[in-house]
């Protein structure tokens, strides 16, 4: 017994051993896995990192022994703390969930139940474990308050839609440490979540592992994230880890060519579209079970060489703790860049006559009785062959404002859209097809943004025929010239949608959007639910179309990398208010709004330097009842004084073309900025 | 009118004056607006051919169906979730296949086409159970309840697939949802999985479409209260069509319409009563 | 501008023959995997043939009496026994096949197209519109189907036509608004707002764009429609408000007849009573399999 014990206490935290694991599609066997090794140490932050498709997930819940019932762990071992996972009873495998291992996953909303109040879902797991009643309340308003989450028996007796999707994950969160376990298992905890939020919740999960001391498996498609709260990362690829070793190292001089691949897709580093494009992974992934002889990545892979294609390369060790499932790992770096064309160094700095103006734009949407105010008396001007990138959280009014200059939705009384100095009609209805072509758009989700009844050949054709009025072989050819311009093999032109992947089909909606000449194109989050290799190749199609075509960007992401590669400026928004307005190097530089200098300081960067965390108090207001004074007062960390939330500050030109919202003045804001804030609760009026 | 009821050997003054006094000889629609007139003072007026006033059989003939359809309701309705969720919880498998098979034909089956099946199997066959509906007079409760099963067991099939199908329905939504996940890898025994996070969420849609089937009950109700003799409001109603009797079925429709409404309000209550998410709205 | 015009523009212009023959192949392959959808269109194809041919195999003609032959059990001459004329029942429930597959099959394409373009619209334009359309459904949905059948064919002389005009119309607004719900859902799609942004006209849309992806609910709710009709015209027959005598229909003879079953005399209710039976559940199983096979 005490001896099983001290094994345990010394065993790794968890163990796979080359474990393979399939799923039956169809009648036949498909590996999904390839035989994955790893082993994470008591104590240790393990991130395993890889595109979406390459196997991350199932080895979470291999880990769990939940996999779908068409999956299998077709060979190998999984050991947790020392027990082999595989050998467990269905009642030994109940008590390893309930002791030892516990997971969280992305979607908080959605691993909740619906029906069940907040406080008796947490005390389950107390209750599990042989707590009564009274002694499972008692601990589960002290887990919920070691979650940050104050006034714990409050929360306690909500459902979870009363909560926000931060105090959702915290809630889980709270659930899944409730056992103390040895192992916690975080699956794209913060995908979705804004990124002030994501912060929080980061924030607490660093600080809580130390607190219970517990391993981590971190599952991200984010290199910045796992960057930032892994000790180790592996980077898996179709099912293979293909390099191992301590996250800094790996981040800073990857040995793979899959790791340096995918680290030069990434914006970073403040590079801008002018410089230089982004590097691509060219092709794809290999389908699940698809044969693969040599090294899974050959397909794709810039260095391979007829031995990589022969022989699967064995694990190479790099340094200490460090290996790389690669033939030509010393090479790794020199694997050539795709993209060699200065792409959008044409793009020539925008200047003249706004082509695109928004004036004293409002937009008040009735909501259960409520007026809800989305956008407050926003003033924009676009100018030709430039990017403005629009930035704020969920509920900032990005969308609405792109809605507005679209026509699809109508701004309130007073508010004024014109094209070059011309008014146009508040909604689609009243534009003439000259007005509707000169601003498009392009949606997150190409999925739904394409009609999915029809091919290719149909949709791009149909914008043609009603935007430019051409047909038949005029029709044909401007097509063809279209989807070239868009790098889209015309020989898919008959494909639907389904039969393309996701970067080709939003090839295919902005081909559609470029198909009657835009002024303005609206870029609505176009790369989110994309692959990073691939949105690296969809963000220099924007910049080449660009250059091309002298198009005007309205850029709205949440991705503030994204950002600041394709923005010359940049707008905040903040509960529909346009908080702050500059060229990018202004709006990424202090000073900066406060709000701008929190939204930045939460995001973390590949680099991995120490920035101070800006913390932001509390949640953000609902748009219903905004707070007197400026909007962002009850959540500002430079909060001025009394007068932050007595009146609201005008949006003021501090300095040539920087637009701030704050009545903080300039001069003290370099000054505060330069300096990490003092904390919120300190600040004297 | 006064023709049907007084047959066709009847001396045609005699007819005219019937008509005149019952007011038939007006076209329907006159009728309609005389019925409508009264139905909104409270009146539902005379029956044309027994000449008793509409409410009063119309209330014997609620009480009988009311019997009837509450018997049925009691069987199928635990009945037909248990089906459900016991199909759920084999989703794919034969139990599965033959609950859902089974209880699907059931459903498209008719009730009269029910009746001349059970009659002929339970009645007359194995004669084990009396082929009309209607008690003796004066019998208790159990004797009563003897007389209506058939025409109840005839419901209870029809019944069957909707109730079931809609339990296996939200059954396997809620297996499949992220929440069961939760519960699972919490490490909760696969009973509490169940009981606690899964039949919870999974029972609330079912409940509204039980209140819906008040519709079809009824529908149904005409049909097997005819073939089993049974003085129901189904009965009256057919009585009504055959005889052109247009207070008494106007006046039945319209009961059968109130019924049904109020019993949709009464699922929609129960259903947010339930529903933690329409009871206390969105987050603040 | 005539290309907006354009016809054709309604219907989807053919993608390339091979794309468009695989995609259909797989959906066809799906719903003959399915052993629920094989058994009901083997029962469903039978009486499509009897509903064809019905008449000219019948061994004797459906209304030809015998009043000497009143009755007759089951027999080597009469395979289903004769009924209260003389009729022969196994001829009668042949030729019966017709009447019922014909009503039932015209409600329910009446009921399905009035339905479609109602939901479509609703859901597409939404507002007052909807609101209008929905309390009307909310007012038929309150009243039984065999009820309302019942109100409108006791003042319309009950006819093939009426009966299907009737089932049709009480059709219309359960089908309209299943149709809604797939359209709200539709709708919220961006490839509606990107047909918006090209100046596309409603109908355009609704019909064009959003029709097609609708069209795999809307054949499921067809046949699952089509066993309903069938439930409830039978019904109104059995009524006596839906198809007349002496035509050899099904709820008609079991009317005729069920006063005989406590008599020991079984045969001509049971064997129309089991037409009935196979029919609509041939018609529920085809329905099943569409549906898992299109829904998934």
């Amino acid at each position: 017994m005490s001896l099983a014990a001290t094994a345990a206490a010394t065993a790794p935290a968890l163990e796979l051993d080359d474990l393979c694991v399939a799923y039956r599609v169809r009648g036949a066997w498909r590996q999904v896995l390839r035989g994955v090794s790893l082993s994470i140490a008591q104590g240790e932050s393990f991130g395993l990192v890889g595109e979406s498709g390459c196997g991350k997930s199932t080895a979470a819940f291999a880990v769990m022994r939940y996999l779908p019932r068409n999956g299998r762990v077709t060979s190998g071992e999984i050991r947790v703390g020392g027990a082999d996972l595989l050998a467990m009873s269905e009642a030994d495998v109940r008590r390893h969930r309930a002791r030892t291992v516990s997971m969280v996953y992305q979607n908080p909303g959605a691993a909740l139940n619906p029906s069940i109040r907040v406080g008796d879902q947490v005390a389950e797991v107390f209750e599990i474990a042989g707590a009564s009643r009274a002694q499972a309340r008692e601990r589960t308003r002290e887990m919920l308050a070691k979650v940050q989450i104050a006034d714990a028996g409050r929360v306690m007796r909500r459902y979870p839609h009363q909560l926000s999707g931060g105090m959702q994950q915290r809630v889980v969160i709270a659930m899944a440490l409730a056992s103390d376990p040895t192992l916690l298992i975080l699956d794209e905890p913060t995908t979705g979540l804004d990124a002030t939020v994501e912060a929080e919740v980061l924030d607490l999960v660093a600080s809580l592992r130390r607190e219970f001391e517990t391993s981590v498996l971190f599952i991200s498609h984010n290199l910045a994230v796992i960057r930032r709260m892994c000790d180790r990362v592996g980077v898996l690829y179709a099912g293979r880890l293909v390099e191992e070793g301590p996250a800094d190292e790996v981040f800073r001089d990857p040995r793979h060519p899959y790791s340096v691949g995918l680290l030069r897709c990434i914006p970073r580093g403040g590079v801008r579209k002018g410089e230089r494009p982004l590097d691509t992974i060219p092709g794809f992934l290999p389908s699940p079970g698809a044969d693969l002889r040599g090294c899974v990545f050959t397909e794709r892979c810039g260095l391979a060489q007829e031995v990589c294609r022969a022989e699967e390369p064995p694990l190479y060790p790099v340094s200490e703790g460090r290996w790389s499932r690669c033939h030509f790992w010393p090479q790794a770096h020199e694997v050539p860049y795709t993209a060699v064309t200065p792409a959008g160094a044409g793009a020539a700095r925008a200047n003249g006559e706004a082509v695109l103006r928004v004036e004293n734009a409002s937009k008040t949407f009735r909501q259960d009785g409520h007026h809800v105010r989305a956008l407050a008396e926003v003033d924009l001007g676009l100018r030709p062959g430039e990017t403005l990138g629009l930035v704020g959280e969920s509920g900032s009014g990005k969308s609405t404002l792109a809605r507005v200059v679209l026509g699809l939705t109508a701004p309130d009384e007073g508010g004024r859209i014109e094209l070059d100095g011309e008014p146009l009609a508040p909604t689609l209805a009243g534009r003439g097809t000259e007005d509707v072509r000169a601003i498009q758009i392009v949606f997150q989700n190409p999925d739904a943004a394409l009609n999915r009844r029809f091919s290719v050949r149909r949709i791009v054709g149909r914008a043609l025929t009603k935007l430019v009025g051409l047909s038949g072989e005029r029709r044909e050819a401007r097509m063809r010239d279209l989807l070239h311009a868009v790098r889209f093999d015309d020989r898919l032109v008959g494909a639907r949608p389904s039969q393309l992947s996701g970067g080709l089909k939003q090839r295919v909606a902005i081909a559609r959007a470029f198909a009657g000449d835009p002024r303005v194109v609206v870029c609505d989050e176009p790369t989110s639910a994309l692959d990073v290799s691939v949105q690296a190749a969809i963000l220099n199609l924007l910049v080449e179309l660009q250059a091309e075509k002298g198009v005007t960007y309205l850029f709205i992401s949440h991705d503030l990398g994204v950002v600041r590669y394709l923005s010359d400026r940049i707008a905040v928004l903040y509960l529909g208010r346009l908080m702050e307005l500059g060229s990018a190097e202004t709006v990424f530089a202090p000073p900066h709004h406060p709000y701008t200098e929190a939204l930045l300081s939460a995001v973390p960067t590949l680099e991995g330097e120490e920035r101070p965390r800006i913390r932001l108090a509390g949640e953000i207001p609902s748009a219903a009842e905004p707070p007197a004074g400026c909007v962002f007062h009850t959540r500002c960390p430079r909060k001025w004084g009394e007068i932050c939330e007595r009146e609201e500050p005008p949006l003021a030109e501090v300095e040539p073309g920087h637009l701030l919202r704050c009545h903080i003045p300039l001069g003290e804001l370099r000054r505060l900025q330069a300096a990490p804030p003092a904390p919120q609760s300190k600040t004297t009026s | 009118m006064a023709r049907r009821i007084l047959g066709n050997t009847a001396d045609q003054r005699a007819v005219d004056a019937l008509n005149e006094e019952l007011g038939t000889n007006r076209n329907a629609f006159v009728q309609y607006a005389d019925w409508i007139s009264g139905v909104v003072t409270g009146d539902l007026g005379e029956s044309y051919r027994t000449r008793r006033p509409v409410s009063e059989m119309l209330a014997g003939g609620l009480e009988n169906s009311a019997k009837l359809a509450g018997l049925a309701f009691l069987l199928v309705v635990p009945l037909g979730i248990l089906g459900g969720v016991a199909a759920a919880l084999k989703e794919g498998r034969l139990r599965d296949r033959v609950l859902s098979t089974g209880g699907l034909s059931a459903t498209a089956i008719p009730e009269f086409v029910w009746a001349v099946l059970v009659i002929l199997v339970f009645a007359l066959w194995l004669d084990v159970l009396p082929v009309t509906a209607q008690a003796p007079r004066g019998s208790g409760l159990l004797t009563q309840v003897e007389y209506l099963l058939l025409p109840a067991l005839c419901l209870v099939f029809v019944l069957f697939g909707y109730i079931s199908r809609m339990a296996r329905a939200g059954t396997i939504e809620a297996l499949d949802a992220d929440y069961t996940r939760t519960a699972v890898l919490k490490g909760l025994p696969q009973r509490t999985v169940i009981r606690r996070h899964v039949l919870r969420n999974a029972l609330l849609p079912t409940i509204a479409v039980v209140a819906t089937q008040t519709g079809y009950l009824i529908g149904g109700l005409v049909a097997i209260e005819l073939i089993f003799n049974y003085q129901g409001v189904g009965l009256l109603m057919i009585r009504g069509v055959q005889s052109k009797d247009l207070p008494l079925l106007e006046s039945a429709v319209l009961v059968v319409g109130v019924i049904y409404v109020v019993a949709t309000l009464l699922a929609d209550v129960l259903y947010s009563l339930l529903n933690p998410r329409i009871r206390l709205g969105a987050a603040q | 501008m005539t290309v907006t015009q354009d016809p054709l523009a309604i219907t989807p212009v053919a993608p390339p023959r091979d794309e468009a023959r695989v995609a259909r192949r797989e959906q066809i392959r799906l719903v003959l995997r399915s052993k629920t959808f094989i058994a009901g269109a083997i029962i469903v194809g039978f009486w499509v043939f009897c509903a064809a041919f019905g008449r000219a195999v019948a061994p004797y003609s459906p209304f030809e009496t015998d009043i000497l032959a009143k009755l007759e059990p089951p027999s080597a001459e009469h395979w289903f026994g004769t009924d209260r004329t003389g009729r022969d029942v196994f001829s009668r429930v042949l030729a019966g096949a017709r009447d019922i597959m014909v009503v039932s099959l015209g409600a329910t394409v009446l009921g399905t197209v009035l339905g479609t373009a109602i939901g479509l619209a609703t859901g597409y334009l939404r507002g007052l519109v909807d609101d209008i359309v929905s309390r009307v459904v909310d007012a038929f949905l309150a009243v039984p189907v065999v009820v309302l059948g019942l109100l409108v064919l006791v003042a319309v002389t009950p006819s093939k036509l009426t009966v299907i005009l009737v089932i049709g119309v009480v059709f219309t607004p359960i089908i309209a608004r299943t149709v809604r719900a797939a359209v709200l859902a539709e709708r919220e799609l961006e490839y509606v707002e990107a047909a918006r942004l090209r100046n596309e006209r409603a109908p355009y849309i609704m019909f064009g764009e959003i029709l097609p992806n609708v069209l795999a609910p809307v054949l499921v709710e067809f046949t699952v429609r089509l066993g309903y009709a069938i439930f409830a015209i039978a019904t109104l027959s059995f009524l006596g408000v839906g198809i007349q005598p002496p035509a050899p229909d099904w709820g008609v003879q079991v009317f005729d007849h069920y006063q005989f079953l406590n008599g020991g005399d079984w045969w001509p209710t049971v064997f129309p009573a089991a037409a009935i039976a196979t029919l609509v559940i041939g018609v529920n199983l085809v329905a099943d399999g569409l549906t898992h096979a299109l829904e998934r």
